[in-house]
């Protein structure tokens, strides 16, 4: 047929994959179907997708297990699929490794997005291009400098370390503890509390409507994200 | 309109009702005498001679002639009914024959000596008991009866006469009687019938009957025999008087009190203040003085026995305390306004009393207004028990010659400076200190040794006990006697004083008790409550064991059981299961028993001592009162839950039934017309049918999602994980993501600089934001604007939500809170009219408040308040370097 991304969707539930069965069909992307955890594993080491949807709530195991024993041995992105009310699981399995998430009911749209980051990151190879434009932001990591506009912005060694983190992984989530691990070298509850206001200071100077942001967006009780390009 | 004089309606309908079934049931009249011989079967006879001659059908039960000729004489012409032979012990025994009487039914039947005692074999055992079945068949009944067989007054005839009678007759059958003819003579005249053999007496008991006939008996008996019937009379009138609406005569009602002490006379005092209470129509009462330190453990048990009798028999029992019998008890009866007392006769004067004046004397010089009765408190068992009483422990003694030591100490330093006479008032100052402090005997000992250090030290010649001038033998005696007597007097202050102050704490514990049991909402907290006071006042263990929701009582304890079930105090120092180690007490309420409470008391006693018992009682009342209004609040709580429960479902099924099927009809149409006619429309056609199927769904899922979390609220699972986050963040969150539905309205957010961090759980109150905003878009009108404000103060932020639009309906301001309600009942709002509901939820599971206000100048605004109280943890210190080294 198409020689487009391989997709590899583990969903239990009928209705769901034969909704994305059609949606990614009519997008270029190959399907290969598992209903269960053991099927999915066993189909991403024999057919080697470019990208796994994973739903977290299957019959035989959870998603963060299946999470975890596929970053055992590759790094295919892998995004999970999951209700709402699991921000705990969904964050476990973004900490264990999953690129990214979606609540259900998620639209075509948002989910072509997730995939075509991950897909981007997968194909760069975790290189990051020097200059990144969003809105008015732009930002330089080779000069370490920062506009908004035709004004230049300034920011703490901190928030540009915040900042430049957002801006590697573009587009994809990142959770709090992923940004404190990077940011200050260590994680925990009231440190948590501080990128919250770093973010918010870092609003105030990269966002026109702080209040409504546009570009570093809440992913609530999971992190932040960057609005991709 | 309410006169007073008119009768009382409750007491005419009494009257009424015992008339009616008087017409039913035969007449009763019973020929009374004092003893017997004074003509009572006699008289009988004649009556009924006389009734028959009037025509009326009479007929001989029983009438024993005992051979006299002059009483066979007026059987004669009278019908008798034959007697049934009985075999008993192999003698044939005639006895009357019920069921051919019954059978026979004559207008009046004639049954001699009501208190005879039927032989075994016979229906009933006595024939009152015959004389009770034969009126109410209908049949009048004539009987006799003497005054030593009415069961209130045998004591009183045993003690006159000094033969006791075993045949009584209960004083009901008396009140039953409609007439009573007092059949008299003088005891001249018995006594002559008597000699002249004209009186029937049994061979067997002839002796005792020969004691029993003496003058004074026989005046004694007629007396008792005289009142008894001016007593029934005066029942009578007075019941007439109330018929009639008599009222001024009635005197002030008398109150009685008997005085009992720690003997076992008391009881025959108590019996006696019953018969006169109730002659009297009176309340009485049974008073105890207690003289600290002066009841052993029998006098205890005694009063308690006596206090038992005194309940039984509808008494109440008062405990007093104080040094002087006489005036606390006069000073009691003076303030409940007593009228009569009783108090025993002193059985044998002491000398003490003979000085002193006995408590009568006191009693009676200090009555007043009240009359005092004095009854022979002759006892079974007349020797009183003695005090027992612990010996003081051997450290006062101890202390005693200590103070003794310390003042001649003092004496020897100071002889040079002191008077002889000043010595002397040093060892009195150390009596009194001793005696304020010890009990009896120490101080005794102190009083003693004071003198003998004085006399040994202090009056010459010195160091020996040797007086050269003899007035020193009269100082020491005068020494001795005020050493005694102030230390005497000390030490009973003191004792009043402890004794005082135990009762005071005592009520001030079941003050705090109730004070708590008010408080107290869960049954396992009023028993705790209870448990801890109890324990306080009464050295002991206390268990609450509490019936469960069935209403069973858990445990294999077969006292409690008993208790539980028969809802009566028992176990320990009561007279049901006393061989427990326990006392039982039932927690009674009003309608049922919520379980028992076991106190395992340190020292056996405490249970026993009637106040001690009481106040036990009064708290385990308290307590179940408690336990009952919990129980009804828990009841009323349920049915009202049940209700609420109820119209939320009714409301649910209503709103579920419109609010989801609309939204999947829309559905299922518009993805039924795609695949079926889908080629044919046109890509307009196609895109608005997919866009109907994309709102729609929408709009179920955020149906669905609000039900969820109503669910959630509404069940208590709401977990609230609170973090410190900047509010301007969540509401960032929640204006994204209704970024489409906004679209209308311009959306403006004003914090404040200094805006501290919420500890809050972002998510929830992502939700509340949202279903705020939702609502402003919903029913304000497109191009409005919505602002969204916040202020901090005094430990809270408050939040602000403000429209232009039409603003709340007056007086919806807490409705608008409520499950579905709808501002504007039409489609075309849409919703279930949870929103509200559920933002109050969160807000209240965050510890803040939420309100609605009509907006000056048009509109609505919904504020709510976040505790902001705490400041957040610091930030790492590392970043205020580096944000320093910048």
């Amino acid at each position: 047929m198409t020689d487009g991304p391989l997709v590899l969707l583990i969903e239990d539930e009928p209705a769901m994959r034969r909704f994305l069965r059609a949606a990614l069909g009519t997008h270029e992307f190959r399907l290969v179907e598992a209903g269960t955890m053991r099927e999915g594993l066993a189909q991403a080491a024999g057919r080697n997708p470019d990208v796994i949807l994973l739903d977290l709530g299957l019959p035989d195991g959870d998603g963060l297990d299946a999470t975890r024993q596929l970053r055992e041995w590759t790094t295919t992105p892998i995004i999970v699929l999951s209700a709402r009310g699991q921000e705990q699981d969904k964050i476990a399995a973004l900490d264990a490794g999953a690129d990214d998430y979606l609540t259900k009911p998620f639209s075509v749209g948002e989910l072509l997005a997730r995939m075509r980051v991950a897909l981007r990151h997968r194909a760069t190879g975790g290189e990051v291009p020097q200059l990144f434009e969003a809105g008015a932001l732009r930002v330089d990591l080779a000069r370490r400098t920062v506009t908004v506009g035709e004004n230049d912005v300034h920011l703490t060694p901190t928030e540009y370390r915040l900042l430049a983190m957002l801006v590697k992984h573009a587009g994809k989530v990142l959770t709090h503890r992923q940004l404190l691990l990077e940011v200050w070298g260590s994680h925990n509850a009231t440190q948590t509390q501080a990128l919250r206001v770093y973010v918010t200071q870092l609003r105030h100077k990269i966002e026109q409507d702080p209040a409504r942001p546009r570009l570093l967006l809440t992913e609530p009780g999971v992190g932040y994200r960057l609005k991709d390009a | 309109m309410a006169d007073p004089r008119r009768p009382d309606p409750d007491a005419l309908l009494a009257l009424v009702r015992d008339e009616e079934a008087r017409q039913h049931r035969g007449r009763l009249k019973l020929f009374f005498g004092a003893a017997p011989g004074v003509g009572k079967t006699y008289t009988m006879l004649e009556a009924a001679r006389a009734r028959q001659a009037e025509g009326i059908d009479v007929v001989v039960g029983v009438v024993e002639t005992h051979g006299r000729s002059e009483t066979a004489r007026l059987t004669e012409g009278l019908a008798i009914l034959p007697r049934r032979a009985i075999d008993y012990k192999g003698s044939l025994l005639q006895e009357f024959d019920l069921d051919s009487a019954l059978e026979r039914k004559p207008a009046l039947i004639l049954m001699d000596e009501l208190a005879h005692t039927n032989a075994p074999g016979c229906r009933h055992g006595k024939r009152w008991q015959d004389v009770l079945e034969l009126l109410d068949s209908g049949i009048d009944v004539y009987t006799t009866l003497n005054v030593q067989h009415v069961e209130s007054l045998n004591d009183v005839v045993a003690q006159i006469t000094g033969v006791t009678v075993r045949e009584t007759v209960p004083d009901a059958v008396l009140e039953r009687a409609d007439e009573i003819e007092l059949v008299d003579v003088s005891p001249d005249v018995l006594l002559q019938r008597l000699r002249e053999g004209r009186v029937y007496l049994p061979d067997q008991a002839s002796r005792a009957l020969e004691r029993f006939f003496r003058e004074g008996n026989l005046i004694a008996l007629r007396e008792l025999a005289l009142r008894q019937t001016a007593h029934r009379v005066d029942a009578q009138m007075r019941g007439y008087m109330r018929s009639q609406g008599i009222r001024d005569t009635w005197a002030a009602s008398d109150r009685l009190a008997v005085c009992i002490g720690p003997d076992p006379s008391a009881l025959r005092l108590i019996r006696a203040a019953r018969r006169m209470a109730e002659r009297l129509q009176a309340q009485w009462t049974a008073v105890f003085v207690e003289v600290p330190g002066q009841v052993g453990e029998t006098a205890r048990e005694a009063v308690v026995r006596a206090f038992r009798l005194a309940e039984e028999l509808g008494g109440e029992t008062v405990t007093l305390s104080g040094a002087s019998v006489a005036d606390e008890i006069l000073a009691w009866a003076q303030e409940r306004n007593v009228t009569r007392l009783i108090v025993g006769k002193p059985l044998r004067q002491g000398l003490r009393a003979r000085l002193r004046g006995s408590l009568l004397d006191a009693l009676v010089d200090g009555s007043g207004s009240m009359d005092v009765f004095v009854i022979t408190g002759e006892a079974d068992d007349a020797t009183p028990p003695e005090p027992v009483r612990r010996p003081p422990p051997f450290a006062q003694y101890l202390w005693a010659a200590g103070v003794v030591a310390v003042a001649t100490a003092v004496g020897l330093a100071l002889r040079a400076v002191l008077s002889t006479t000043d010595i002397a008032m040093l060892y009195l100052l150390a009596a009194v200190v001793v005696g304020s402090r010890v009990r009896q005997r120490p101080a005794l000992l102190a009083s003693v040794l004071s003198i003998a250090l004085f006399d040994f030290c202090f009056v010459p010649p010195y160091y020996t006990f040797a007086v050269h001038d003899i007035t020193y033998i009269l100082t020491f005696g005068m020494m001795l006697t005020i050493a005694i007597i102030m230390s005497r007097l000390t030490g009973r202050i003191r004792e009043q004083a402890d004794a005082s102050r135990a009762r005071e704490q005592r009520t001030a514990s079941a003050y705090a008790l109730s004070r708590e049991m008010t408080a107290a909402r869960e049954p396992p907290e009023i028993a705790a409550a209870a448990t801890r006071h109890i324990e306080d006042a009464f050295a002991g263990r206390v268990t609450f064991i509490l019936a469960d929701q069935d209403g069973a009582l858990a445990g294999d304890d077969g006292v409690a059981r008993w208790t539980f079930e028969h809802g009566q105090i028992a176990g320990l120092g009561t007279s049901t299961l006393p061989a427990s180690p326990a006392l039982y007490l039932p927690l009674q309420a009003s309608d049922r028993v919520f379980g028992v409470v076991r106190v395992v008391p340190r020292e056996a006693r405490s249970v026993v001592d009637p106040e001690q018992r009481q106040q036990l009682e009064s708290f385990v009342r308290q307590a179940a009162v408690a336990l009952e209004r919990a129980a009804l609040a828990e009841r009323n709580q349920a049915s009202r839950m049940e209700v609420e429960a109820e119209r939320l479902r009714t409301s649910l099924l209503s709103s579920l039934s419109h609010d989801l099927r609309t939204p999947l009809g829309s559905i299922e149409g518009a993805a039924s017309s795609l695949l079926e006619t889908g080629p044919a429309l046109s890509p307009d056609a196609r895109r608005e049918l997919a866009e109907t199927i994309l709102g729609e769904s929408r709009r179920m899922t955020r149906l669905v999602a609000n039900l969820l979390d109503m669910i959630r609220v509404e069940s208590g699972s709401l977990a609230v994980q609170k973090q410190w986050v900047p509010l301007e963040e969540v509401i960032g969150v929640a204006l994204i993501r209704l970024d489409a539905r906004l679209s209308d309205h311009p959306v403006t957010t004003t914090l404040p600089p200094d805006l501290p961090l919420v500890s809050v759980d972002d998510i929830l109150l992502e939700q509340v934001f949202i279903n705020l905003l939702e609502n402003a878009a919903k029913y304000t009108p497109p191009g409005s604007p919505i602002e969204i404000s916040a202020t901090t103060r005094e430990g809270e932020v408050t939040v602000s939500v403000a429209d232009r639009g039409p603003g709340i309906p007056s007086g919806d301001e807490q409705r608008i809170f409520e499950k579905f309600y709808r501002a504007s009942q039409g489609d075309a709002v849409g919703g279930v009219g949870l929103g509200l509901t559920i933002c109050r939820g969160i807000i209240l599971a965050h510890g803040g408040r939420i309100w609605a206000e009509r907006r000056a100048g048009g509109g609505a605004v919904l504020r709510f308040t976040l505790p902001a109280d705490g400041a957040p943890p610091e930030s790492p210190a590392e970043d205020l370097l580096e944000e320093g080294a910048r």
